[in-house]
Parts: C-alpha cells; sequence; structure tokens
C-alpha cells in the first residue's frame, strides 16, 4: 500500500505553489514524471489511490514504448522481467490461416513488443520514479476542483486529512478513461461506444503455447466468437473471448461459466488457475483538443481505444514522450508558450491514427450485420491460400509510433531521400559501434551525422540552447542504410528523438534555424 | 473523369454471363452469397486502384432502390 504522508506545502500560506503537477500515477503519469526529474524539472503528481492499478489491464507494451522507457532509464529490467514475442498466428474454424512477424529484421535493440502486467510496469516506473530527486509522489489525493488563473491552474486537493490548494504553472491531467480533470473543467471524450462484451481472464498454467499472439476467428471451442492468447511472465496466460452483445456481464464472471471456456480451449487434461476475471465493453473516443490554456490532457483521458492492436497505454506514453522536453524548454524559457499547442496538434493526430485502426479492427472482429460478416469469412476463407487476402485481416493493427507529418516543428526536406526516417517520424535504431544508437540520442536534440565529422560543426552549435549532441556514424553500414544515408548527411532529432530535419550536407544555419523552428522561436515556425 | 471502364469490354458477353450462372449452380442460397463476396474480393484485387473500386462501388449503389442517398 502507499501510504498518504502530510507534505509541509499542505499548510503553506496561500497554498503550495509549483511548476508542475500531473493528475494520475499511471503509466502516462508516472513517464512524464521522470522525464521531467531526469532533466532536473521538479514535478508534483497527484493520485486519489493508494495502489497501482490492479487486475487485467495493459499487457503488450510496443517497441517504441521500450525505447521511451530506455530513455527515461527504466527500460531495461521491463525488458527483462516481459515476455518479449513478435510473431502473430490467426486461425479460422479448425484452421491456422498465416502467421506474422512484427519485427522481421535484426539489430534492433528491443523486441516488437513484450508482455507484462500493467502492474509490474508501474511498480517499475515508480521505482525509477522514487530513485529520482525532484518527484513528489502524493497518495491518496483527490482533486475536487480546478480553476484555471492568470498565470495557471489552481487546484483543490482532497486528503484523508482534509483540502488544500495547489497552484501551478502547467497541470498535466494524466487520470485515466473516467478521470476527473477533464470533467471538472467541462470538457468531454466523445466518440463511438462498442457494444459487444469481452471476457478477460488472466490464468495460471503450464502450458507449452509459445510466446506468440494467437487469434481465432469463430473457433471450435467458442464458436461464433473471437478468442485472443496472450503470455505473460510466470506461466500466466490472458485470454480474451468475446461474448457478443447480449452477454450478461455479471453471470459471465462466474467461475462455473468461466472455468468451462478455458478449459475447451486448453482440452480437458489441462490444469489451471484463475487470476483474475473481468467482463468489458469498449469506445473508441477522444477529447476535441488535448490542451485547455494551462491543462494538458494525456493518456486515456485525453483518448480511448478498443483493445485489438494495443494502441492505448502505448500511445499514452507516447503523448508523455511527446509533452515533457516540450514542458521541459518552455518553462526554461527556450521555446514560447504555444510550442505546448503543437503537443496537442501532434497528439490529436496521432490520437485520431489510433482510433481508426483500433476501430477498423473492431469492425472486423465483431462485423455488425449478415453483409459484414459474410465478407469477413470470405477474406478469412481465401487467406490461407491467398497473399492478398492475407492482408485484408484484421485481428489488430499492433501499435505504431505516429509520423508527425505536417507538424509546424519539421522542416520540409529540400534534399531528395529515397529512405530513412522523414520528418515527423521517430528515430530508427541500428546496431553502432558502442552499442544502439538510439541510446546515444537520449540527451537532448540530437545531430546524426554519417561519414566525416561535419567541420566545425561543435563550435557553429555550441551556442544553442537546448544543446545539440552530435552524434557521428559511419557512412556505411547498417545504421546509414537505415537512414538512407550517404556521407554527409546529417538528421536533427528532436529530444523525443523524432526526425525535425534531414540534410545530404552539414549547414550550420540550416541546422539553427531547424532547431528555432522545432522549438517554436521566433518567425521560424 | 471516369477510370471504370462501362463500356462493353467483355469479347464474348453471352459466355461470361453463362460462366457467372453456372457457378453459382447447385449451391445453396448462403453458399451464393459467399461465392459472390469471395468472387467481389477476388476481383477487386486484381483491379487493385481504390479510386476505380470506389467507383464501381457509387455506380452499383446508385442503382439499388430503397438508397435515398442514390436518388
Amino acid at each position: 500500500m502507499l501510504r498518504y504522508q502530510h507534505w509541509p506545502d499542505q499548510d503553506a500560506a496561500g497554498g503550495a505553489r509549483h511548476a508542475v503537477a500531473i493528475v494520475g500515477a499511471g503509466p502516462v503519469g508516472l513517464a512524464l514524471a521522470i522525464d521531467l526529474a531526469q532533466a532536473g524539472q521538479p514535478v508534483v503528481v497527484l493520485d486519489q489511490d493508494d495502489r497501482l492499478s490492479d487486475g487485467s489491464r495493459a499487457i503488450c507494451f510496443a517497441k517504441r514504448t521500450l525505447e521511451i522507457f530506455d530513455r527515461l532509464g527504466c527500460g531495461a529490467p521491463m525488458v527483462a522481467e516481459g515476455v518479449s514475442w513478435h510473431t502473430g498466428k490467426v486461425f479460422f474454424r479448425d484452421d491456422l490461416v498465416y502467421s506474422f512477424d512484427l519485427l522481421p529484421e535484426p539489430g534492433h535493440a528491443r523486441p516488437a513488443f513484450i508482455n507484462l502486467s500493467q502492474y509490474r510496469l508501474e511498480e517499475l516506473l515508480l521505482q525509477r520514479a522514487e530513485a529520482l530527486p525532484g518527484i513528489s509522489l502524493r497518495w491518496q489525493q483527490r482533486v475536487a476542483a480546478v480553476e484555471k488563473t492568470a498565470d495557471g491552474a489552481r487546484l483543490t486537493v482532497a486528503t484523508p486529512d482534509g483540502e488544500y490548494r495547489l497552484s501551478c504553472r502547467y497541470l498535466i491531467a494524466a487520470d485515466g478513461a473516467r478521470g476527473a480533470v477533464r470533467g471538472l473543467l467541462g470538457h468531454e471524450s466523445t466518440g463511438q461506444t462498442f457494444h459487444d462484451r469481452f471476457l478477460i481472464a488472466d490464468v495460471r498454467m503450464e502450458a507449452d503455447f509459445p510466446p506468440e499472439r494467437w487469434f481465432w476467428f469463430d473457433p471450435p471451442f467458442h464458436r461464433g466468437q473471437s478468442v485472443l492468447l496472450h503470455r505473460q511472465p510466470d506461466n500466466v496466460w490472458r485470454v480474451d473471448f468475446q461474448l457478443g452483445a447480449d452477454a450478461d456481464p455479471v453471470a459471465e464472471r462466474a467461475p462455473e461459466r468461466v472455468v468451462p471456456r478455458i478449459q475447451a480451449l486448453l482440452g480437458p487434461e489441462a490444469k489451471f488457475s484463475l487470476l483474475w476475471v473481468s467482463v468489458y465493453t469498449f469506445a473508441c473516443a477522444r477529447m476535441a483538443r488535448f490542451r485547455d490554456g494551462p491543462v494538458l490532457f494525456a493518456g486515456d483521458c485525453a483518448h480511448r481505444v478498443s483493445p485489438f492492436g494495443a494502441r492505448g497505454a502505448n500511445g499514452g506514453v507516447q503523448d508523455a514522450d511527446n509533452l515533457g522536453w516540450k514542458l521541459r524548454a518552455v518553462l526554461r524559457g527556450e521555446a514560447p508558450d504555444r510550442l505546448l499547442d503543437t503537443y496537442a496538434d501532434e497528439r490529436e493526430a496521432a490520437a485520431d491514427e489510433n482510433i481508426l485502426n483500433s476501430t477498423r479492427s473492431t469492425d472486423f472482429i465483431t462485423p455488425k450485420g449478415a453483409v459484414s460478416h459474410l465478407f469477413r469469412d470470405a477474406v478469412l476463407g481465401l487467406a490461407r491460400d491467398h497473399g492478398f487476402a492475407r492482408r485484408l485481416v484484421n485481428s489488430g493493427r499492433l501499435s505504431l509510433p505516429a509520423t508527425y507529418d505536417g507538424s509546424a516543428l519539421n522542416t520540409p526536406d529540400a534534399d531528395h531521400f529515397a529512405a530513412g526516417p522523414r520528418p515527423g517520424a521517430p528515430a530508427i535504431d541500428a546496431p553502432v559501434e558502442n552499442g544502439w544508437l538510439l541510446d546515444a540520442t537520449h540527451g537532448g536534440f540530437t545531430l546524426l551525422a554519417f561519414g566525416a565529422p561535419p567541420d566545425g560543426a561543435a563550435a557553429a552549435l555550441g551556442g544553442l540552447v537546448p544543446l545539440v549532441i552530435v552524434v557521428t556514424l559511419p557512412a556505411h553500414g547498417l545504421a546509414a542504410e537505415r537512414y538512407g544515408a550517404g556521407d554527409g548527411t546529417v538528421y536533427l532529432l528532436r529530444p523525443d528523438q523524432h526526425v525535425c530535419a534531414r540534410w545530404r550536407r552539414f549547414d550550420a544555419d540550416a541546422v539553427r534555424a531547424a532547431h528555432a523552428r522545432a522549438l517554436c522561436r521566433g518567425d521560424a515556425a | 473523369m471516369s477510370d471504370l471502364v462501362t463500356d462493353p469490354n467483355i469479347a464474348a458477353p453471352d459466355d461470361f454471363y453463362a460462366a457467372l450462372i453456372d457457378a453459382h449452380r447447385g449451391l445453396s442460397e448462403a453458399d451464393s452469397h459467399l461465392l459472390n463476396a469471395r468472387l467481389i474480393l477476388l476481383l477487386a484485387n486484381h483491379i487493385g486502384d481504390l479510386a476505380v473500386l470506389r467507383e464501381a462501388m457509387a455506380l452499383a449503389r446508385a442503382g439499388v432502390a430503397g438508397d435515398k442517398a442514390a436518388t
């Protein structure tokens, strides 16, 4: 249990005053707090609970999310503990239809996905947060009221020993799908609610299924519905049964209903124990705007998706990744406040992409009406023998990071590139001399320079704030290939490792202009 | 601009029509529907161009009674 503590500033005359307050100590709030604190920015985190999340929530964490956690100094224990996987298999009725590989090439530090319970992931984030100075983690502190002020936001915080006032320049709402902050400010998250009910069971058993994602359409052991199986650490398996729209959510949760369903999947000999059961429905929805003056919304409170594709928690961690460096730059006076508008612009577009993908997956998995069902089954029937139909099968388009096409922070290509991440795209990992490319980009803005180090780069860029680190890479080899680079090519990465500009030849003025543009400085944007 | 070919394009139209009807011979109504769905998917992949496919879908739908948007 995470104990309530009475902080000295709760008694301060005029209330507590902080630069940044985050509401919600889930994966998104903790990731953002770590990002700020490890760059020296103190932060307060408020959470109304006295414990981390329990039960069955997110389990699939994507490669990009792990790369972000590496930057936050806590990726390694997650990967060590989680079950790494990259293969998905799709079954239709009695047959394996096809399998797909989410990371078919070697030469990446992180796997396509790991499966790890959200609870353990949060514990590892919390360990990292507690090891950093500057994070005030406040449990059992609930936001009861919010008002926007001339210079930020003022909260009324309810605690076990009464209320206190807390003011902050920026407030980050990361308090989940049912979080209070959104409603307290009069905002809502709107979209499409799906009516099919699903049963989640976390089961402990000795089984020899491989660490793969298995998805069944209309299997013999669960006729007319779909089933999804994931392996977690410690012989725990996540099984997700589609139940249909008419299922009784209370009756379906009873062990006497759940056990036979699992037994049918595993066979009559299988021995297992139930760890967790829940019945859920879901919605795809988002807020119209992820920023309201001093308040920024991140994670499930801002956007929700169906579980197919693992785009919920992964999308939320990318929100934190996008927001952290922008907040730091604005608070240090290195960028104007409007840089934070680009958080909303970029992450709203990313949320739309996640919602589109997860809605389409849901429509394929739970077809509405006889004709949708007919086409779905026709696709599955053709998929075993025909590659084109496999491309149409949609059991979940698994989480990929968004490319911020059209972002005001990008400097459009002036030179020709046949390959490599375009402006707005996240940097691609590759093995380099002393480890991994992405690990070399953890200090802020980074200039990746392929071939001979650019003449005078250090001197020309030395005065830039935030700092630009220059990382030199060979003009040949896997990294150069992945970046479409030749001798002289340079890429400028933002602190969140997204490309903001690239050139065939180093030009200090161009780099300075792109750096300014990525920070919304002057008329560059 | 119209990419969808609606001028006569089948050299032996009677043969095609007979083949289409033959393809369904002996099937239950449900199986016939499934065959049609498979046929649409196969032909759509052969055409490939989404603009042409959208045009064909819109044209097909415009001729269906009961679709208010089509009138």
